[in-house]
């Protein structure tokens, strides 16, 4: 079976995957199979699709999530460091979520905020020259 | 010394407000582009010499006058906002200072090749810019420049190789962010197989300048193939990270020393993580297409820095983000970083390095795209500069 999908429509997948997320922080199974249904395509279609981008979640997250950048420019500039304590801070690995479901901690590649590193995002926000004193002010603001 | 000629608005303009960008002749290129023949736009736009500064350097008229030629009244333009390389951060830069010379720049690109339509393709990191920039568009709109053309944002979702153009124009599409078998090229068959230019951020913002003070204004900066200006992003072992532009073919000492303030450098990568890396003996080489360039991004490294583990965590970065598509890439890379990681932890043995070369010549030509093609690049680099460090290595072992 090879679904091309209805013209047009399927343009939009990736748009409706980034909405649905907004929506409940993640895409759910049941709703890769609704996309499937209404934008005639195959289930693994839209599921090759929210599984390929690293800011698509097919599984529930934290309410706010937490991407430390571990490329080179931010390494240089002791991103280990900043890890390590966000690590000491919240208590969980990258790739977990607290049990409170407060915050997903994840590693990233480059942000593009190299003249501020090291640098993270927690959820969109930007947080740039970051040093562990820096770390729990900034995590206190998000609930 | 600095030339701000793509810069020249950021830190003078309110990026939210068009009406300070039309106090510094904002949208005078468009009105006089309007007035013009579309072929005597993209004419004047191939005199210029400019070519793109996403990395590949094509040449941006070319580009154009093959979109613009190309049968069919449907055609795209779309606006590479995707900088995912490594280092990079200058079209960050100039659309948080500067959206409007952008907008500009796309509704004259829209113009010249006969598009109705106009899509910004931008990295889901930089999710903070998009109200700027769709205000940017709408203020545009209001004023009536953009009359002839509808422009939308579209955000990725964190890929990489989407900053590849073919992937980009899958992504747009709604699917995964695969790479495209080519022929056909995106002029001729892009966005839904129609004619298609995609040009990053900065050699759009290039275009008004262009159209409003003239291909022989333009000509007259940088050298023989590399014509115009440079954004150049700056990071790593320097006192004054930041961006910085500079006319082409200025010395990567007078950017990396006098602007950027490095000591101690031992080695310098240019154009990100598939980039060159140039060893303090070349740090006079000239920035441009003919000798180093890619979109500028600039890490620089000093003395007590370890070249096998920076080029270990950049073939780590590049294996991660192979689209997976093809096996010289997707392999190769993994190949190479599991090879790095461990000469790093002191376990290589004498036959690495003959396997790394003998990859390297496979990958760069064989894979699909540019990621697979360059991929291999800091390992060639390292291993002709810095061959005495792998071989330490392995003898320590």
């Amino acid at each position: 079976m090879n679904k091309t999908g209805r013209t047009g429509e399927r343009g939009k997948l990736l748009v409706l995957l980034e909405t649905a997320q907004a929506k409940s922080a993640h895409i759910s199974t049941e709703t890769i199979t609704e996309l499937a249904e209404s934008l005639d395509l195959s289930i693994g279609e839209v599921y090759g699709v929210a599984s390929f981008y690293s800011f698509l979640y097919t599984k529930p997250q934290g309410r706010n999530v937490i991407r430390i950048c571990k490329s080179l420019p931010c390494l240089l500039k002791s991103a280990q460091t900043i890890i390590d304590n966000v690590r000491k801070e919240i208590g969980i690995q990258p790739g977990e979520t607290t049990p409170d479901g407060r915050f997903s901690f994840e590693l990233t590649n480059c942000i593009g905020a190299c003249d501020k590193a090291p640098a993270m995002m927690v959820n969109s926000d930007v947080h740039g020259n970051l040093t562990p004193k820096k770390i729990a002010k900034i995590l206190k603001a998000y609930k | 010394m600095e030339k701000r000629v793509v810069l020249k608005n950021c830190g003078v303009i309110d990026p939210k407000d068009i009406a300070s960008y039309l106090k510094v002749d904002g949208f005078k290129a468009l009105k006089k582009a309007l007035k013009l023949p579309a072929t005597q736009v993209i004419e004047e736009v191939k005199v210029s010499g400019l070519r793109g500064r996403g990395g590949a350097g094509f040449p941006c008229g070319l580009k154009w006058e093959l979109a613009g030629k190309a049968k069919g009244d449907e055609k795209y333009v779309i606006c590479n906002a995707d900088e995912g390389e490594v280092g990079t951060f200058k079209d960050r830069y100039i659309l948080e200072n500067d959206p409007f010379s952008l907008v500009e720049g796309i509704a004259i690109a829209g113009y010249a090749i006969g598009a109705k339509k106009a899509y910004i393709y931008l990295r889901a990191e930089y999710h903070f810019l998009l109200d700027l920039v769709k205000n940017a568009i709408a203020q545009s709109k209001k004023k009536g420049f953009l009359d002839h053309l509808d422009i939308e944002v579209r955000e990725g979702a964190g890929a990489y190789v989407c900053g590849e153009e073919s992937a980009l124009m899958d992504s747009i599409e709604g699917k995964r962010g695969e790479v495209r078998y080519r022929p056909p090229f995106p002029p001729t068959s892009g966005l839904w197989g129609k004619p298609t230019i995609i040009n990053n951020v900065e050699t759009l913002t290039n275009i008004p300048r262009i159209i409003l003070n003239g291909a022989e204004w333009f000509g007259k900066m940088g050298t023989e193939k590399s014509k115009g200006t440079k954004v150049f992003s700056v990071s790593g072992d320097v006192a004054k990270p930041g961006v910085y532009e500079l006319v082409l073919g200025s010395p990567l000492r007078e950017l990396v020393e006098d602007l950027a303030k490095a000591e101690r450098v031992k080695a310098v990568q240019i154009g990100g993580a598939t980039g060159r890396i140039m060893p303090y003996a070349l740090l006079d080489t000239p920035l441009s297409f003919e000798s180093v360039l890619g979109a500028g991004a600039i890490t620089v490294f000093d003395e007590s820095r370890d070249i096998i583990d920076i080029v270990g965590k950049t073939m780590k970065f590049l294996a991660e983000e192979s689209c997976g598509k093809c096996a010289p890439c997707r392999e190769g890379t993994e190949v190479m970083a599991e090879t790095m990681d461990r000469l790093a932890r002191g376990e290589g043995v004498e036959k690495d390095i003959k396997v790394l070369e003998e990859l390297s010549e496979t990958m760069m030509l064989c894979s699909l795209c540019g990621l697979g093609q360059a991929a291999p690049i800091p390992v060639v680099d390292s291993l002709e500069h810095f061959r005495g460090e792998y071989e330490n290595r392995i003898q320590q072992s």
